[in-house]
């Protein structure tokens, strides 16, 4: 019966949704907060932040000079 | 003597559910019965035929499970709602300034005769495997530019691609519907395609594929709509993933510390986090106006950004469940297809089909870099492990390994005063 479909996938529906509801939320100046500081801790070794000297590049163009 | 009473079956409706019909015994006569309840054989108790019936349980009916579902969406809305105290951008106003921002592209990998669907790094850092339209997969070294390996698959369109954590094999799907693992030789001359295992069978196209943390299982994610875990050595079926109402268009696993998690994107626009053992679906994001073509995990693992159709690319906080950054200006109208943060998870680097890839500050929302030189769109992009560059693979048929310029390592300023970094205009 195409309604045994419907109230099935409701069901599934109401129950996805409180599995949803449930769980353990932490306010956004608490999680913007962490998600700083991890950057903060990690920025000085981000290549491709701060940059790597062309002596330990592995891709350092093998021409003379650099064409900007 | 027996007093034949004439009764008749009418149907009417269960007193208990309204809905499901129910025979009542009526006199002929038209005396009433004793009032009994007529109740439905799923409403009663003693129903025979309990693994038949599919109905409702006392009580439920198809309205009150609607309701209630609409009761606990805007539950749902008003916790989010509650803990929204702040914005990223405005936290982020304390974070030092990024001062000026100069990629260069140092190499061009050039050897596809279509369209680059899809490209991955190696855990080396310097090989590349890239998949492209006419079925080729190639796998190159960055360092030389050699291409090291180069299979045909038995399709068109292969859409994913990846490489395994030891570097001995990748996998590839697309239009076949299958995810297919190739073992790398060391022995170029070797025919690869003999060696071939085909892994998952979906029944629609391989969207992305990624292995967990060993060569031993394989995550799919497929326009059928479902995603799936594999062991590859068997090609059993471990666990597959339902939710989406449309294509799965993306999927990534979350950094190995963070645990047993994945995030997928999907053109129901959209962005769901699953629980890889239990199937469980256990988050759902959708503020996307359009598909989500890519989706990647943050650094930390808190995190994750997405890049869809609808032109913007958005960060989901998982912890705080909710979108708490978007990534947009009005003039961009082009949908974004592939997303990924540098190793600090301050840059976010993203490919779009106006053929440019922005580079955004993940904390304060703002565009540092437009990158130009691909002649077609950009259609994956992706960090290399150790962060020091990064590779856009394009439908102009060519991939390019980017880094930032300058050729030293420089400090960054700090405090929050500092202007914002205009943006600056690199064609290379």
């Amino acid at each position: 019966m195409s309604t045994n479909n419907n109230i099935a996938q409701a069901r599934k529906l109401v129950e996805q949704l409180r599995i949803e509801a449930g769980i353990e939320r932490i306010k956004v100046s608490k999680a913007a907060a962490d998600l700083m500081s991890y950057c903060e801790q990690h920025a000085r070794n981000d290549p491709l932040l701060v940059g790597v000297p062309t002596s330990e590049n592995p891709f350092k163009d093998k021409k003379p000079c650099i064409i900007l | 003597m027996c007093d034949q009473t004439f009764l008749a079956i009418t149907f009417g409706p269960c007193d208990s559910c309204s809905e499901n019909p129910v025979g009542r015994q009526s006199r002929l006569d038209g005396r009433s019965q004793r009032a009994t309840k007529n109740i439905c054989s799923c409403c009663s108790p003693f129903c025979p035929f309990p693994m038949a019936c599919q109905g409702l349980a006392s009580g439920e009916t198809l309205k009150s499970l609607k309701a209630e579902s609409e009761t606990l969406r805007k539950k749902l809305e008003e916790e989010r709602k509650k803990l929204h105290d702040v914005e990223l951008e405005k936290v982020a106003e304390k974070a030092e300034a990024l001062g000026e921002l100069n990629m260069k592209t140092r190499r061009t990998l050039k050897g596809h005769g279509n369209k680059v669907l899809c490209m991955d790094w190696c855990k080396d850092k310097r090989r590349i495997v890239s998949s492209s339209q006419d079925g080729k997969v190639i796998v190159w070294d960055a360092f030389t530019t050699n291409k090291e390996h180069a299979v045909t698959m038995p399709t068109t369109w292969v859409m994913a691609c990846a490489y395994a954590p030891s570097g001995c094999a990748i996998a590839c799907g697309g239009l076949d519907n299958k995810c297919s693992v190739y073992p790398l030789s060391l022995d170029k001359d070797e025919n690869l395609a003999a060696k071939k295992k085909s892994v998952a069978m979906h029944t629609n196209y391989l969207s992305g594929c990624t292995f967990t943390n060993s060569d031993m299982q394989i995550l799919t994610s497929s326009g059928d709509g479902t995603s799936a875990l594999w062991d590859v050595e068997s090609g059993q079926l471990l666990q597959s993933f339902h939710g989406h109402s449309a294509d799965v268009l993306t999927l990534d696993l979350a950094p190995s510390e963070t645990g047993n998690t994945f995030v997928s994107g999907g053109s129901d626009k959209k962005a769901n986090v699953w629980d890889l053992r239990s199937g469980q679906n256990v988050q759902s994001f959708d503020t996307h106006d359009s598909d989500i073509n890519c989706v990647k995990y943050y650094p930390s693992g808190d995190a994750f950004a997405s890049a869809s159709d609808d032109s913007t690319c958005r960060l989901f906080d998982l912890r705080a469940d909710r979108e708490v950054s978007i990534y947009s200006k009005d003039s961009i109208m082009f949908g974004a297809a592939s997303v990924d943060f540098s190793l600090s998870g301050r840059l976010l680097f993203a490919g779009y089909n106006d053929y440019t890839i922005n580079v955004w500050d993940v904390l304060k929302g703002t565009r540092v870099a437009i990158l130009f030189g691909h002649e077609n769109r950009v259609s994956s992009l992706r960090v290399s492990p150790d962060g020091t560059a990064f590779c856009s693979g394009s439908w102009d048929n060519t991939l390019r390994v980017r880094q930032e310029g300058r050729g030293v390592v420089r400090e960054l300023k700090q405090g929050g005063t500092t202007p914002y970094l205009k943006n600056i205009f690199l064609f290379n």
